[in-house]
């Protein structure tokens, strides 16, 4: 037995990716969320929206080291996360201008504005590789890691690393600072107020004298910061690749309704969720397992429940039961 | 105009721009063109049957399709009998282990209640999944050691290829069956995220399962249901019948083969369009718009909503699935690599929208124009970024962006069509009547 092993190993490999990968659901899935509360349809372009945004934050990132400017030992992308963010909320607004007031203003039902999405979806799909191409981009720089395994092993003298990658510990924090101020906006200001007004009583909401283009134009400009910021943090941990952030909408979309959709704290929760659902089932225990365990029943295999490719139906599998036992998810969600 | 008038010009345009691509490109290409067509008309005709009568939003075409593909696999290809002897019993044990552990826990589901319900299930989950993969896996590990270069997988049946096409039809709809009866009592909205999330997980276990149809390594040189190229270029009587129409063996075997397939692709298109054209007329297909069109006044009435709805998923589910098989056999290879969701689920939506959903005559409209868009839109693409780019100087990079960015004119021309039709035409191009 040895448990201070196990637990660094397990650290390591579950806990630490659970996190990073859990905080960009759910900075993905408060996207998808708000929309759907705000504006009462699933948005099938947002895992596009993540990705334009992200390409714009790569070409962003380009040009600032092309002219010598870095960020030190963090990320350069983070210094154009604003650039990336600016350009995105132009698009969906111009988006929404050009294609989705039209079926607002005809009071078109959910599932009209669903298909409509998913046209949107194939033209920022087009956009997105005519502008960056479909390649795989690395766009990383900076320190790749806060504590490296080998330094944590001479620290503590375990046979186990801890690595804490630098884009791991920005992904939570930046995540941290980015639920904190949506709350605070949500629930203190009188913008944040009317949005949750109009998402619980859209009439009431009019009557009470709320701008209802006011609301719509704000929920567009803050799905496109979270969706930019969930790309890029995405990109930064892994890499960006315009068909990954495609598919990424399967999970997000998971995450939003295990959560609850249209429910904020839900889609946080929902994130996190599948994330460490995820991870836990596609990991390989063997490694854990065998400080954990007397010699004579450590394990033969990888004891690895599910190999990573069915990561998709895992998620799916969540998904489905949440739904099956709990239909408006796990925190209280809307129901059209 | 009348709508038969407008009717039939809609599809002389479509002749036309099929003549047109023969002429300028040449009939092999046409005919290529036209083959896919009639399979995509098929999978629309599927779609519109859930979406164009029913309201059903099933957005996971991709999978029942990639279901045909797998039952030609099955059907057609020999049976590996090493493999078989390998392990392929205890294979088929492991799934009997699965299916029963997922039984049992239905049923202790049904039989107890309160706490005891959770511990009971989870108890029989966890044991059968452990009782599962350890008979399965060594099942596997087995099958896949026999030569995993050529085989590694346990084969087919080594039956006609042509029986996989109903097979496929039967194994799309088994699967939208488990599917329907978990998930068609979701919302709208839920319901497409768990279509799509379903043909993910088909997918998955195609590219995964090596012992079902060799996964990522492809199963190559399915039988073909029309004769081979060669074989007709060493007959003397068709090498003789082709001179006499003027044409040098190798392109009238192309041209034969491929016009084979087209007939037997237009006999199946013709048949499930009837059917389709039945059930629509019959008092089934209007209980089914009446239900699209108000659920409850429906239920109101007395009609299971439910079960109509699971009906109607299954019968759409499987003309995909009969498309899928159709598709793979054109192929003659089914690689589950070439799955894309933007390809298989969402260009047959596309397809639908546009040709008018409920309209069984619009979907195949829509399924061959968009189909023949398709292919298109990339030379002509190219065509257009050449005339934009020419006033630039050579090298230049935007010049360079241009010309590349011709491959992926598809994508943003497709979403464009859905967009426009949708804003200025919704009810499509033969509107439902």
């Amino acid at each position: 037995m040895d448990i201070l092993n196990a637990l660094v190993a397990l650290a390591n490999f579950v806990i630490m990716p659970g996190l990073a990968y859990g905080a960009q659901l759910a900075i993905g899935a408060l996207g998808v969320t708000l929309i759907y509360g705000i504006l009462r349809f699933s948005n099938f372009a947002h895992g596009d929206t993540m990705a334009f945004g992200t390409a714009m934050t790569i070409i962003a990132t380009n040009m600032l080291l092309a002219i010598g400017i870095t960020f030190g030992p963090l990320p350069t992308a983070l210094l154009a996360l604003p650039f990336g963010i600016g350009m995105t909320i132009l698009l969906v607004l111009g988006i929404d201008w050009l294609v989705y007031k039209f079926y607002r203003d005809q009071k078109a039902k959910p599932v009209i504005l669903v298909i409509v999405s998913m046209g949107v979806m194939f033209v920022m799909n087009g956009v997105v590789r005519f502008i960056i191409g479909v390649n795989d981009i690395r766009f990383a720089d900076g320190e790749r890691f806060i504590i490296t395994a080998r330094d944590f092993k001479t620290m503590t003298g375990l046979n186990e690393g801890l690595a804490i990658k630098t884009t791991q510990a920005i992904t939570v924090v930046v995540a941290v600072i980015v639920v904190a101020i949506l709350f605070w906006f949500l629930n203190k200001t009188r913008t944040g107020k009317s949005m949750r007004a109009f998402s619980d009583n859209e009439d009431l909401a009019l009557l009470s004298g709320i701008n209802p283009d006011w609301v719509v134009k704000v929920t567009w400009m803050i799905v496109a910061a979270l969706a930019t910021t969930a790309g890029v943090l995405y990109g930064l941990d892994k890499s960006f690749k315009a068909f990954t952030y495609f598919q990424l909408l399967l999970p997000i979309f998971a995450a939003a309704i295990v959560g609850g959709l249209g429910n904020p704290i839900g889609a946080i929760a929902g994130g996190f969720v599948i994330a460490f659902s995820e991870v836990t089932i596609t990991y390989a225990w063997k490694k854990v397992l065998v400080y954990l365990m007397p010699e004579s029943l450590e394990p033969d295999g990888l004891v690895q429940l599910l190999s990573t490719d069915y990561k998709f139906a895992v998620s799916f599998a969540i998904l489905i039961i949440v739904l099956l036992f709990k239909p408006t998810g796990l925190f209280k969600g809307q129901s059209v | 105009m009348n709508p038969s008038l407008k009717n039939t010009a809609l599809f002389s345009v479509l002749g036309v721009l099929i003549l047109g691509t023969g002429i300028v490109q040449g009939w092999n290409t046409a005919l290529l063109i036209v083959n896919m067509g009639l399979i995509s008309a098929i999978m629309a005709l599927g779609v519109n049957l859930q979406w164009g009568f029913a309201g059903l939003f099933n957005i996971g075409v991709m999978g029942f399709v990639a279901l045909g593909g797998l039952a030609t696999v099955l059907i057609s290809m020999p049976p590996v009998g090493e493999a078989w002897a390998a392990g392929g019993l205890q294979v088929i044990l492991g799934l009997i282990a699965g299916a029963a552990t997922i039984a049992a826990a239905i049923f202790a589901q049904k039989r107890f209640a309160g706490r005891i319900r959770t511990f009971v299930t989870l108890g029989v989950l966890i044991a059968g999944f452990f009782i599962y993969r350890a008979v399965f896996d060594a099942g596997v590990d087995a099958v896949e050691a026999v030569n995993p270069a050529a085989t590694g997988y346990l084969g087919g049946l080594g039956l006609p290829v042509l029986l996989a096409w109903p097979v496929g039809g039967l194994l799309a709809a088994g699967a939208a069956w488990i599917i329907g009866k978990t998930a068609l009592g979701l919302r709208s909205d839920y319901l497409a995220i768990a279509t799509l999330g379903i043909a993910e997980i088909i997918i998955a276990v195609l590219k995964n399962e090596d012992w079902l149809a060799r996964g990522v390594k492809n199963v190559i040189g399915l039988p073909r249901p029309v004769a081979y190229e060669v074989d007709l270029q060493n007959d003397p009587g068709f090498v003789e019948r082709a001179a006499s129409l003027g044409l040098d063996p190798v392109t009238a075997s192309t041209l034969y083969t491929k016009i084979g397939y087209g007939v037997l692709f237009l006999i199946v298109l013709l048949i499930l369009l009837w059917l389709a054209q039945k059930a629509l007329n019959s008092p089934w297909g209007r209980m089914m718009r009446a239900i699209r069109d108000n659920e409850v006044a429906a239920e109101a009435m007395g009609k299971d909503v439910t079960a109509r709805h699971l009906q109607i998923f299954i019968l759409g589910s499987a003309i995909c699935g009969i498309a899928g098989a159709m598709m793979t056999t054109l192929d003659g290879q089914l690689t589950p690599g070439t799955y894309q969701p933007l390809r298989f689920t969402f260009l047959v939506w596309v397809m639908v929208i546009v040709g008018g959903s409920g309209n069984n005559f619009g979907a195949v409209l829509g399924g061959m124009l968009i189909w023949w868009l398709w292919v298109m839109v990339e030379p002509l693409g190219l065509g257009l970024m050449n005339i934009l780019a020419s006033g630039l100087p050579e090298g230049s990079s935007l010049r360079d962006t241009l010309i590349d960015g011709a491959a992926h004119m598809r994508l943003l021309t497709m979403g464009l069509i859905l967009l426009l039709v949708l804003r200025f035409s919704p009810r499509g191009l033969i509107p439902e009547r």
